[in-house]
């Protein structure tokens, strides 16, 4: 940028899934726009290290195991030898095609992007440092917070050791180390683990509570488990890391709990993954009114609007699920907010995607959640056993589930695990969002064959008429 | 600390109401001054607000319920003091159900041949599920915390909440219909399979979206509120199908009234004023008073010229006591001017008219209008009148025979002006001529006066300076 623009109608912290959207669309309404993140394009922590880089590396592990499990069928390949230079460059390319067709974007929509970062100096003006070290002030009518988050450490341990890694290093395959730990259970830990594993490496997860990914229907779960002992080395549930040295072929872990044999291991390289911190300090908030609560997430309304009148915030840093669509839908929102339209954040049924393998995908009511709220729900479960689509692909071991309100037969949520699970969990968002009942979903002629069947068969297997499983009618 | 909320006194003379509309149930979390439920009594629809944030612990009370002063309707968990001890409570009643949950998890896998036996211990399924408990708990102090915190955060966090809550069933694009149209979807009922809100059952419910076709006389559809059970029987008698609808408070009360109002010995007399130029001034002066924040309206203005007739013609401001064998004047001028509106014909009451400038009548009729029609006006603002007038000019018609207002005496009706041609000086000249019917009841009045009185009221109209001049 070789102008500076110094006032703006809407300013935008953070060019993520939350904030690019959301300049976009304000772009489009009308709206004057000016970017601010550190990265020469758009596209956040999803395109540079998160969910873009993490799926062409999962599509990689994907085609190894495949090419393993083929064996099976009379197919089988040599093993597989792996130029990581090529595989980094690959996934490096697929992230610069689309941040850089963003950039594009921006510029066609005459979207200002200045390349830096920005605080806060009042409610109307923020300093910007850019990434050439001049400092500017931007004037503004509106801002939009959307910062983001970061993985979470642990203190005390080697944070800076290069065996130690979190998500951002280990997406830059640094190389294919022999062992591996990954500390923490959920989605980024087991996604990150999955490639390793494909890649060569002896993974083993140890994971503090008594099960993976929690927040997901255990039924589900349990599933992914199964077939994650083949991957993994070793799944240590219950179990602690007491204390981490670093040691000169990697990290020697002490462990305490009931998954380990040996309270002492070493590791050529430890992923931390945690969780994710939100993005909230350093931007100078204590210059505005706008308020953070306990977890350090700001503080918003339905419209996203934060104590502060003028600034809204969005996605992770604005709080729980953080996930890129949610950040993205928030983001459209405040657009339409800021271009005078009545509308809030008001989805029914946000859809939660692990790329693991097999994937597990839900949405809406959780069976969990249901029992807990003690709301009365029927739950209809399809196993893929009964789907031909899954026996061609050799993966009977997926559940396709609908949660059903027996009242109204309406559905209330859907849970998938099986390979293309979040692909097919679209179809339970728009079930829930149009409000529609299992019957809508029974009637709907769905494609032979293909997995999608498993949710029209689903619905069938609540009135206990499902054409592939038989089971007793359910009383109603 | 626990809130047993009992039906507050609604002020005079009420002392029960019918639920119409109950919007909360156990388990949700309300604000202060949310509201829990709609009761409709004899006078008007009134909401009955939370006293206090919290969960909702119980609701003693059902839509349809005849509830009394005192009556206890919900149990709030306001979230302050001894909270945390129930909560603990928690663990136990889970370990139950996931038993269950561990039965039903294993009955599934018997069913599932086609999936591999489970090697699982059964152990490790129950060390899974109490932890689940655990987080149960953690989770479920958080919506207690918050409410130490500013109304801001509670919203937020009642908005998370909400995400996989029962909503309404509607889909994305109506339910932001509803917000554009300023409807809460949840009071919707919804006329779809499984109570999907359509477009339509949104248009019908939004308050001056529905078609205004309806003359007064006509039974008002009942409001439609979420829950309430389509209360029609469905039937059929000889000549074809019929349905029994339970009368709504509004109608019985308006019925029982106007029987009683029947039995006094009605007379009406008819006549036309010339507002021609009254007219003029309406027009010329209309602005000011929108200015002001109303609408100067025939009626607003004859409002002022009645509480004058009422003073020149007291006994059109009284009641008759049979009893007794006495006549009771009354010294105050609180004008009804009845309102169609969607539960029925209501009359808000402005009082002391004599005392008001046309002004502020047109202000003030504008706002208790807009408050009958939008459920939010108090019982007080319907009692106290000396005499009503009726309007139905908005809608056509020539002359009516209004029915009294009992115990009042006076009733004055007025139907559409319309041009007409009046013999004025040896030649036809085109005038606005407005019809008014005034109903009397003849125990006290007599026809003379009657007649006296309409005059008095049109040459007013006619001559708009008799009013300061005599009134």
């Amino acid at each position: 940028m070789s102008t500076v623009e110094n006032t703006t109608q809407v300013a935008i912290i953070g060019a993520g899934p939350g904030g690019y959207p959301a300049a976009f669309l304000a772009a489009d309404l009308g709206l004057q726009v000016t970017m601010i993140d550190p990265e020469n394009n758009p596209g956040g922590v999803c395109l540079y290290r998160g969910c873009i880089p993490s799926k062409a590396l999962l599509h990689t592990a994907k085609v190894i195991s495949e090419a393993e499990h083929s064996t099976n069928w009379g197919v089988t390949f040599t093993k597989p030898q792996i130029d990581l230079d090529k595989l980094r460059d690959w996934k490096n390319g697929v992230v610069q095609k689309l941040v850089g067709g963003l950039g594009q974007l921006s510029k066609q929509r005459k979207v200002t992007y200045i390349q830096g970062r920005a605080a806060f100096l009042d409610s109307n003006t923020l300093e910007i440092k850019k990434t050439d070290d001049e400092t500017v002030q931007l004037k503004f009518e509106h801002v939009i917070i959307a910062t983001g988050s970061r993985p979470a450490e642990i203190p005390g341990f080697p944070n800076h050791s290069p065996h130690l890694l979190d998500s951002t290093s280990a997406l830059d395959l640094p190389d294919i180390p022999k062992t591996m730990l990954v500390v923490g259970g959920g989605y980024i830990g087991l996604e990150l683990g999955t490639v390793y594993a494909a890649l060569g490496t002896k993974v083993s997860v140890v994971e503090m509570t008594g099960g993976l990914m929690l927040g997901a229907d255990r039924d589900l779960v349990r599933v992914l488990q199964k077939s994650s002992e083949h991957i993994y080395e070793s799944i240590m549930l219950n179990t602690k890391v007491v204390d981490m040295k670093e040691t000169k072929e990697g990290i020697q872990v002490k462990f305490e709990g009931e998954g380990s044999e040996k309270n002492e291991l070493v590791f050529e390289k430890v992923l931390v993954s945690v969780g994710r911190k939100p993005n909230s300090e350093n931007l100078g908030l204590e210059n505005t009114k706008v308020q953070i609560d306990a977890k350090g997430f700001i503080k918003i309304d339905g419209q996203r609007r934060t104590s502060d009148s003028n600034i809204f915030a969005i996605g992770d840093v604005a709080g729980e699920p953080m996930l890129a669509h949610k950040a993205t839908h928030e983001g459209r929102i405040v657009a339409e907010v800021l271009s005078g339209k009545n509308v809030v954040f008001e989805p029914n049924a946000i859809p939660a995607v692990v790329f693991t393998d097999p994937e597990i995908a839900w949405c809406g009511l959780t069976e969990t959640e249901a029992k807990e709220r003690k709301i009365n729900v029927k739950v209809a479960r399809f196993p893929w056993g009964a789907s031909g689509r899954a026996t061609t692909l050799d993966r009977n071991d997926g559940v396709t589930k609908l949660i059903i309100d027996p009242e109204t037969e309406r559905v209330l949520g859907m849970g998938i695990v099986g390979p293309g699970a979040g692909e097919l969990i679209a179809e339970g968002v728009l079930a829930i969002e149009m409000a529609a009942l299992a019957s809508d979903i029974e009637l709907a002629i769905h494609a032979h064959p293909t997995l999608s069947e498993t949710v029209m068969e689903s619905a069938e297997i609540y009135y206990g008429l499902s054409t592939h499983m038989y089971k007793p009618k359910r009383e109603k | 600390m626990t809130i047993e909320y009992k039906l507050p006194d609604l002020g005079e003379d009420i002392e029960t109401g019918d639920i119409i509309g109950v919007f909360v149930s156990a388990g949700d979390t309300v604000i202060e001054d949310q509201p829990l439920m709609e009761i409709e009594t004899d006078k008007a629809a009134i909401e009955i607000p939370a006293p206090a944030g919290g969960i909702i612990k119980e609701v003693h009370v059902n839509e349809g319920d005849t509830i009394k002063v005192g009556q206890l309707l919900v149990t709030i968990e306001d979230g302050k003091g001894k909270a945390k001890e129930p909560e603990l409570k928690e663990p136990k009643n889970k370990a139950v159900e996931n038993e269950d949950e561990k039965i039903e998890a294993i009955a599934e896998k018997e069913v599932q041949q086609e999936m591999n036996a489970d090697p699982e211990p059964k152990e490790k399924i129950k060390s899974e599920t109490e932890d689940k408990s655990l987080e149960a708990i953690t989770e479920k102090e958080e919506p207690l915390l918050d409410f130490k915190e500013d109304k801001k955060e509670k919203i937020a966090s009642d908005e998370r909440e909400h995400v996989s809550n029962n909503k309404a069933p509607a889909s994305p694009s109506v339910r932001r219909l509803a917000r554009e149209l300023g409807v809460d979807i949840n009071l919707v009922s919804g006329s779809g399979p499984g109570g999907r809100i359509s477009e339509k059952d949104l248009r019908n419910f939004a308050p001056g979206e529905k078609p205004k076709s309806k003359s007064k006389k006509e039974t008002p559809e009942p409001p439609k509120i979420k829950k309430q059970e389509p209360g029609g029987t469905k039937d059929t008698d000889k000549w074809g199908n019929t349905e029994r609808i339970p009368m709504s408070k509004v109608r019985k009360l308006t019925a029982e009234r106007l029987t009683e109002a029947w039995t006094a010995p009605h007379v009406t007399q008819f006549d036309k004023a010339d507002i021609t130029e009254l007219e003029k001034l309406r027009k010329e002066f209309g602005q000011e008073v929108a200015k002001a924040g109303g609408k100067l309206t025939t009626t607003s203005i004859i409002l002022k010229v009645i509480a004058s007739a009422l003073k020149i013609f007291p006994q059109f401001n009284a009641t008759v006591d049979m009893e007794n064998g006495e006549i009771i004047y009354k010294k105050y001028y609180n004008i009804g001017v009845a309102v169609d509106t969607d539960r029925g014909l209501l009359v808000p009451v402005i009082k002391n008219v004599n005392k008001k400038n046309i002004t502020t009548l047109s202000v003030e009729l504008s706002k208790l209008s807009e408050k009958a029609r939008s459920k939010k006006i108090s019982v007080d603002e319907l009692q106290g009148g000396t005499f009503t007038i009726s309007n139905l000019g908005g809608l056509g018609g020539t002359y009516f025979s209004p029915v009294l207002n009992a115990p009042q005496v006076a009733i004055l009706g007025i139907s559409r002006s319309a041009v007409e041609p009046v013999y004025i000086d040896g030649g036809f000249l085109p005038r606005l001529m407005l019809p008014l019917s005034l109903s009397y009841d003849h125990r006290l009045i007599d026809g003379a006066d009657a007649v006296r009185f309409l005059r008095w009221v049109i040459e007013a109209l006619e001559e708009p300076f008799k009013l300061p001049l005599e009134g």
